[in-house]
Formats: C-alpha cells, structure tokens, sequence
C-alpha cells in the first residue's frame, strides 16, 4: 500500500532552555492510503500538538513529515497555504463554518479559493451534500443548524476537495452521542466508499472505535497501537478501553 | 500606582487598536489650533485697516463655529471611546474578578484617558504649531496682502483654548466611561464575546418595493432642488427636500444592501470566484446592523463636499467678479431728503455732488476724470406691485415675502445710457410711452419676467408707459461685488420731474494710474464724507478699493469657515467609518483564521479585507457624491449673487481634501485591520 502520510522522527519542544516542555518526543508512524486512524491521548498528552504539525498549523522543532513523500516541514509561505488547501481536509472540533454563509457557500468555498471551474461546483456539491446527508440544509446558515448537521457540512467542505489526507480534530467534541454516532457512520462511509484517508484526534474511546487504528500518545510519545483487524467495532470498542485503563488515570474522561 | 502602571501598560500594549483614535484625536487638536490661532497669524501680514476689522470679525465667528466643531468633537471623542472600551469588556471581567472594585476599574479608564489626553494634545499642539505658520502664508494669500515678514508664532490664546476645550471633552469622556462602567455586570462582561447574528435575507420583493420608492422620493427631492425650485417660494419650504433627503437615504442604504446581494447572487461567475461569496457576504451582513451609521456618515459626507466646495469657490467667484461689477473707481449717492429739519441739509439737497464735494475742499477737476452726474426719481404710486399688471394676484400667491409696497427706482434714459456707455454696457433707445426694466439679480428676474410677459402698462405722473421688452435687460448703476440689481425702470426724460429725485449720484475714475496715490485720495473721499454725514450732507462713498477690500474679506471669512467645518465634518465621518470598520476587523479574527486554516491564500485574504473595507469606504461616499451634485445645483441658485463661475477649480480642491483626509483613514483603517487578522496567525 501506498504510504499518504510518513512521520519521522518528529519533536516539537516548547519554553526556553530553562524550562523546556516537550510537546511531541521524538513520534513517528506512517499512514497508509485509505486508512482510518484515530490518535488518542489525554489533554496535554501532545494529540492536538501532533495534529497542528501534521497541518502545518504548527512547525516541528525537529523530524520530518511526509505527505505523499513531500517533507511538508520544508514549505513555507504560500506554497504552505497550497499544500494546505490542496492535500488538507480539516474538520474541526467547534466546526469553523462562517456564519455568514449559507451551507451550500461554506462548502464552495473550498472549491473557490482553489479557483475550481464554476461549472463543477454546483454538481460536486450536490453530490457530496448526498452522501453526507445534507441536501435540504444546504441553504440554512450555520444558526439554523444543528451541532450534527454543521459538522457534516464541515466535513462536506473538507472532502470536496478530494483531499489526500482529511485531519479531524475532536469532531465529536462538541456533539450529543446520536449526531456523534451518525457522523462517525458518515466517516466510516467516507473511508471505505469513497476512499478518503482520515486522521483523527479524540479522547473518546467511542469514537475511536469507529477507526480501523489507535495509535495512542501519553506525555508526547506513543504508548501503544492497536488494530482493529477484522474485529467488531464492540471488540474493538473494548481492547481500546484495555488500553486505556493501561494508560492510567489521567484518561478516565476517555469513558 | 499599581493602577498608574496598568493603564500606562495598557495604552502601550493596545496601541496599534488605539491608532485610529490617537489620530483622530490629534488631528481634531492640530486643527482646532490652527483655525483659532488665525488672528495672531496676521500680525505679520500687512493689512488696511478695514481688512483688519475684517479679520477680527472672522476671528470672532471662527470661534463661535468652534464651540460647534468641539460639540462634533466632542461627541466623536465620547463614541470612540465607548467604542474601545467594549472591545475590552473581557479585560474588565477579569479585573472584577480578580477583586478589584469598580471603582480601581474607572480609575484605570481615568488614567488611561489622561494620559491619552495629554499625549494627544503635546502631539496636536505641536503639529498645530506647525501647521499654523503655513496658514499664515494662506492668510495673507486670501486677504491678498503682502507676507512682510516671516516669523514663528505662537498663539497664547489659542494654545489655552484648546487646552480648555479639550480638557472639557475629556472630562466627559471620564464621566461617561465611569458612568459606564459602574452600569455593567459582570456575567455581561465576561460573556460579552460576539454574538452570531441572525442573518436574515431581506426580501428582495419588499426591498426593490422600498428602493424604487426611496428612489422616487429622493428623486422628487432632487427635483425641488433644482429644477421645480419655484414651489419652494418659502424660506422653511427647503426644509421639505432635506426631510426627504434623509429619509430616503436612510432607505437607499436598507434596501440597496440587500438587493445588490441578491444581484451578485445570481451573478454566479463573480459571486464564486475566490472569496467574492465571503467578502459580499460580510458586507451585507454587516450594512443589516450599520445602515443607521451609514446614512449618518453620507449626510455628513454630503455637507461636507457642499460646504468645501461651495466655500472655495465664493472667494473665487468674488474676486473675478469684481472687474465687472464695479467698472468705475468710485460711487457717490446723495440722499435728497425730504423732511429734515437741518438748514445744512436742506441747502446741501439743492446742489449735485460735485458741488458738495468742492464745497468740502476737494479738488474734483484734479483728482477724477470720467465724471458722470446722474439722478434717480422715485415716482408716488409706482410700486413693485404696480408694475406686476394683470399678473398682480398670481404674483403675490406665488411670493408672499417680497415688499410690493416698496417704490420702484426710475431713471432717465439720457442719465443711464451716460453711464452705460462708461461702463461699456449696452446703451437703449425708447419711444415716449415705453419703458424698461434692467437687472442682473436672477430671481428677481425671473419674477418681473413672469410679469412682463403680459405687457403690464405702469402708470407714472398720469401717463401710461408700456415695456418696451418682454423681460429685463441686462444692466445695473451701482457699483458692487455681486449682483444685486434687483430691478431698474428706464423711463423717457421727460416721465419724471426734478422735484421727483430721490438720489444724486456721481460716478468717476481717478485720473491717476498709481495705487498708492489712488488709496490717498480713496482715504481723504471716505474721510469727508463720513465727517460731513449727517451734519451738513447725506452723501455716501463707495470704492473699488474698498467693495475688492469687503469682497475678498468676505471671500476668505467663508472660505476659512468653509474649510474649518468641512475638514472638521470629513475628519468625524471618516473616523467613525474607521472605528467600526476595525471594531468589526477584530470580529472577523475569527473568520479569517478559519479561511486561512482551510487555505486561503494570504494574497487573497488581504484582497478580500481590501475590497470589504473599501466598499464600506465607498459606498456612502458615493452617494454622498450623488447627492452633492444637486446640493451644488442648490447651492448655486442660492449663491448666485456672488456669481458661480469658478466651480471647477474648488471641486477639484474639495477632491483633494477628500482623497487626503478620507484616503488616509481608508488607508489606517486597512493597514490596521490587516495587523489584527495578521496577528491573529
């Protein structure tokens, strides 16, 4: 299989010398192409850390990463911002719709500030508005959705694009667990139907379980990796509690 | 102290936020200075004495108009800082529950203003200082006088009556920040972050409904303004188009934001193309909850382009005018008194003005040439209202305020064509039952039009005289700087007889070229006749020198407060653009970060924040312009008598003062907004 997304090596130090905290402590892993990973840690573990640097949010202090074997620590300006909007998706844990736009605007404009032709944009919408379920809200604003609906117009906004690789902080972070377990059953469609490679970061044991492997993290190092194999979700649901009563107590909110 | 450290901090850390306040603030001082220092500026240039009133006089209006221009200053001051004070609501939460009282609170506001306020009046002062010596240059250019020397100066009075005026505003200032911060609580405080707004789309029936009536009703406005400004025949009548106005650009601006969203909506090639959909969005989003402000802004705009422009070109107008309104050096008018008691008088009514003259020891033969002696007869029963024929009643419907009881000046046509010919105006011809009317006042000619059209007789001494013209015809004897001829009847020599003079006069030039000579002999004709006024003459004297001293002194006098108000205007509305614009900047840290989280080109992101701010910028501007248009149309009619000829040349200058001033603040309001997006990285 293909290798979307290579971590080598990577450290990412916060603080002066005096008082160094070290965010990230020397990760690596590779994502391959149509998996579905979930990163899972405590707060203050380094997950979010992790995922800035893999979104180029953020710079890594030292190591590389690899996006379709293009050492992403190595682009600046501009060519960043490409490399953003045109191998990202970002789904985001309070959702980051602008509320003055429609659903149907927010979607396209992913589409438009890669200046897609204006002839595609209205089938590719519809299409991924389809299969996301989004169809007759497409011309709602945001405060006229709900907590589920805007994060599956979030999540519409970051595949359009057909991304390499879709980052999901915390999507159902901000969700009651109906909207989170309808949203996770879109992303499972998404990474089998559709093929995307989706990276996600939750403390929730829930929905990690809905990912094909849990890579975990505890004060910026990986602690352990399980896959799913061909368990069931409740087998899998269980061996990821395993782990996390393993990591001890600071994860007891992962329940 | 602790609190004395904090809101220095404060000030410090939130600089780059205050730059719009800080300039504005230092402006408002630099040029509150310099239009108060105007009179010590013209010690040093060389004046008449007249002029010299003059300039007193403007300075005594100057500063009345100040009082106004710090009630506008002040009220701007009072908003802004309202305005940065919520920005800092979260701030406040904190030091509440911290433990600090409400009152340690309005103390760190109340240092924080005094220091601002200090900093803003040492900075204003001195940029008013500076700017106060090339006024003088403009001084003496306006009251076309000579720069005799160049020295630095410094205005005493005027630095304590900013300081004095400026302190009152902060003061209030204080008051109202403590006043506001002892109203607020705390849970407000702290939560106080922006709530999403609900974004209704207005409906765009109702809207284009609302247009097209606003549309109209501005339209009708514009119409009584200039071309039906016959139906506004009374003074409180303007108030009518003006209500309108404002009523109708209020409605403009609520219906316009949500049509013209629908327009680019269904415009797909533009509204998805980049961050189009995104910038069109926060405009209209935002024009829901600012068309209030927005109108305010364009009215004042709209004053402002009115009053600069207008103001500019009286002083130009005046001058030119000058050279054909008063051909001749001098004008004596004697009164022939009636019913006085005077023995002095009563002689001095018997013989001409040259007679007077000499008899006051006055060398006529040596110092005029030129020397035109000319009557005027006041006829009994020849009122306005008499020569209004047929067309009496319909006349005085349509102008109530006229004097129609007032008699009308005559003329023999022998005397005015004398005076015609020295001029170099048109010289008639009448038959022994005709007459007619001169004039250049333009309203009232076109009222004696009106009337003339029925060929109305006029009835004088018994005989009856018929218009030899259906209108007025070009002329005027008095010598002045506008045209206020209102109306002369030019009657054959034989109408009136000498018992009927009202008036004597004397027109003449001065038979030397030399104008320090012409003065001398312009001071000793204003002496004798002022001395002998009264006591043993009624006989008055005007100049060309001393109609060029009034007229440019009148010039200038607008043209200072012109410029005083206009700047004063321009600088509030551009402010209170610039203030909300980058209180929304801050708003929108949030939106930019999403877009820049999802991609979004840094390029296109300043390119997006450039558009949306100069939109905001010119959309009331524009129709601010619009509205000028016509309000210069009125303005012209208004102003005529000080003639109109030189517009362009002061809407160029009006341009120039906008692009700087509004310009500058477009230019802060982007650099600064772009800074809290750039941040926000």
């Amino acid at each position: 299989m293909e290798n979307i997304l290579k971590i080598d090596k990577i450290e990412k130090y916060y603080g002066s010398r005096s008082s160094l905290t070290k965010a990230i402590d020397n990760i690596s892993f590779d994502v391959e192409k149509g998996e579905f990973v979930a990163i899972m840690g405590a707060s203050g573990s380094g997950k979010t850390t992790l995922l800035n640097c893999i979104s180029t949010i953020d710079k890594v202090t030292s190591g590389h990463i690899y996006v379709s074997d293009k050492d992403i620590t190595k682009l600046k300006g501009n060519s960043l911002n490409k490399f953003r909007r045109e191998s990202l998706g970002f789904i985001f844990q309070d959702f980051n719709l602008l509320d003055t736009l429609t659903a149907y605007e927010n979607i396209a404009l992913s589409l438009t500030i890669q200046n897609t032709d204006i002839k595609l944009l209205d089938e590719k919408i519809k299409k991924v508005a389809k299969e996301l379920d989004i169809v007759n809200i497409l011309n709602k604003y945001p405060y006229q959705m709900s907590g589920g609906q805007k994060q599956r117009v979030a999540s519409a906004r970051a595949i359009i694009t057909e991304p390499k690789l879709v980052l999901a902080d915390e999507p159902t972070g901000a969700l009651d667990s109906k909207s989170s377990k309808m949203l996770l059953e879109k992303f499972n469609y998404l990474n089998k139907e559709l093929k995307a490679t989706i990276l996600m970061v939750t403390h929730d044991a829930f929905t990690a379980s809905y990912s094909s492997r849990v890579i975990f993290i505890k004060d910026g190092k990986i602690f352990n990796e399980i896959n799913k194999g061909n368990k069931t979700r409740k087998e899998f649901f269980d061996n990821i509690i395993d782990v996390v009563t393993l990591l001890g107590g600071d994860m007891n909110d992962a329940l | 102290m602790m609190l004395c450290k904090l809101s220095l901090k404060n000030i410090k850390k939130s600089f780059k936020d205050y730059a719009i306040y800080f300039f504005t603030l230092i402006l408002g001082v630099a040029i509150f200075y310099v239009f108060n220092s105007i009179e010590s500026q013209t010690v040093m240039i060389n004046v008449t004495k007249s002029t010299k009133e003059l300039i007193l006089l403007m300075t005594n209006i100057l500063s009345g108009v100040s009082v106004f221009v710090s009630f506008i200053l002040g009220f701007l001051i009072i908003y802004a800082s309202r305005f940065l004070i919520k920005r800092r609501n979260k701030e406040f939460g904190i030091y509440l529950i911290l433990g600090m009282s409400k009152r340690n609170i309005s103390m760190i506001l109340f240092l924080e203003t005094l220091f601002i306020g200090i900093i803003s009046l040492i900075v204003g002062l001195g940029i008013g200082i500076i700017l106060s010596q090339f006024m003088s240059i403009l001084v003496a250019n306006m009251f076309e006088a000579d720069l005799t020397k160049f020295t630095f100066i410094l205005s005493k009075s005027a630095i304590i009556k900013t300081l004095v005026y400026f302190g009152i505003m902060y003061l209030l200032v204080m008051i109202f920040n403590t006043i506001n911060v002892s109203k607020c609580k705390l849970i407000d405080l702290l939560h106080s972050k922006r709530k999403s707004e609900k974004i209704k789309l207005k409906n765009p029936i109702l809207c284009t409904i609302i247009f097209i009536i606003s549309a109209t009703i501005l339209g009708y406005a514009y119409y009584l303004v200039t071309g039906g400004i016959d139906k506004l025949d009374s003074a409180d009548k303007i108030f009518i188009p003006i209500i309108m106005g404002i009523i109708s650009t209020f409605f403009i601006f609520f219906s316009l934001s949500g049509l013209l969203l629908r327009i680019f909506m269904n415009m797909k090639k533009i509204y998805y193309k980049g961050l189009n959909s995104f910038t069109l969005r926060q405009f209209s989003s935002k024009i829901n909850t600012t068309v209030f402000s927005m109108t305010i802004i364009c009215l004042m705009l709209f004053i402002t382009i009115c009053v600069l422009s207008s103001a500019l070109s009286i002083k130009n107008s005046m001058t030119a005018n000058i050279e054909n309104l008063a051909p001749v050096d001098l004008q004596f008018t004697k009164m022939i008194s009636l019913d006085t008691d005077n023995e002095n008088i009563i002689k001095d009514n018997k013989i001409s003005v040259k007679e007077t003259l000499l008899k006051n020891n006055f060398n006529v033969e040596k110092n005029l040439k030129d020397i035109i002696e000319f009557n005027i007869y006041k006829a009994d029963g020849v009122t306005l209202a008499s020569t209004f024929g047929g067309n009496l009643d319909k006349l005085l419907s349509q102008y109530k305020y006229l004097n129609y009881d007032k008699l009308e000046t005559l003329v023999r046509l022998s005397d005015y064509n004398k005076i015609a010919k020295l001029y170099g105006n048109r010289e008639y011809t009448l038959k022994g039952n005709e007459y007619l009317i001169i004039a250049d006042f333009e309203s009232m000619i076109e009222i004696r039009n009106e009337a003339l059209k029925y060929n109305p007789y006029i009835k004088i001494n018994n005989k009856n005289y018929y218009p030899k013209y259906k209108k007025c015809m070009p002329g005027f004897i008095d010598i002045s700087s506008n045209h206020i001829n209102d109306g002369i009847i030019i009657v054959p020599d034989d109408t009136v007889e000498a018992s009927q003079i009202e008036y004597k006069g004397l027109i003449a030039n001065y038979k030397t070229n030399n104008k320090e000579e012409k003065n001398k002999i312009n001071i000793e004709l204003n002496n004798i006749t002022e001395k002998i006024w009264d006591d043993t003459s009624l006989t008055t004297f005007n100049s060309k020198i001393s109609i060029a001293e009034s007229s440019i002194g009148l010039g200038a006098m607008v043209t200072f407060i012109g410029l005083y108000l206009g700047i004063i205007f321009l600088i509030s509305s551009a402010a209170i653009l610039a203030l909300k614009e980058l209180s929304e900047s801050s708003d929108n840290k949030e939106r930019f970060i999403m877009l820049r989280r999802i991609g979004t080109d840094e390029k296109m992101l300043n390119k997006a924040l450039f558009r949306q701010i100069a939109i905001f910028f010119l959309f009331p501007l524009l129709i601010a312009i619009i509205h000028s248009i016509f309000g210069m149309l009125f303005a012209n009619y208004i102003l005529e008598t000080f003639g109109n000829e030189q517009l362009l040349p002061s809407i160029i200058m009006t341009g120039i003062f906008i692009v700087i001033i509004y310009g500058g603040y477009f230019l802060i309001t982007y650099f600064c907004s772009k800074n809290i997006i750039k941040r926000a990285h």
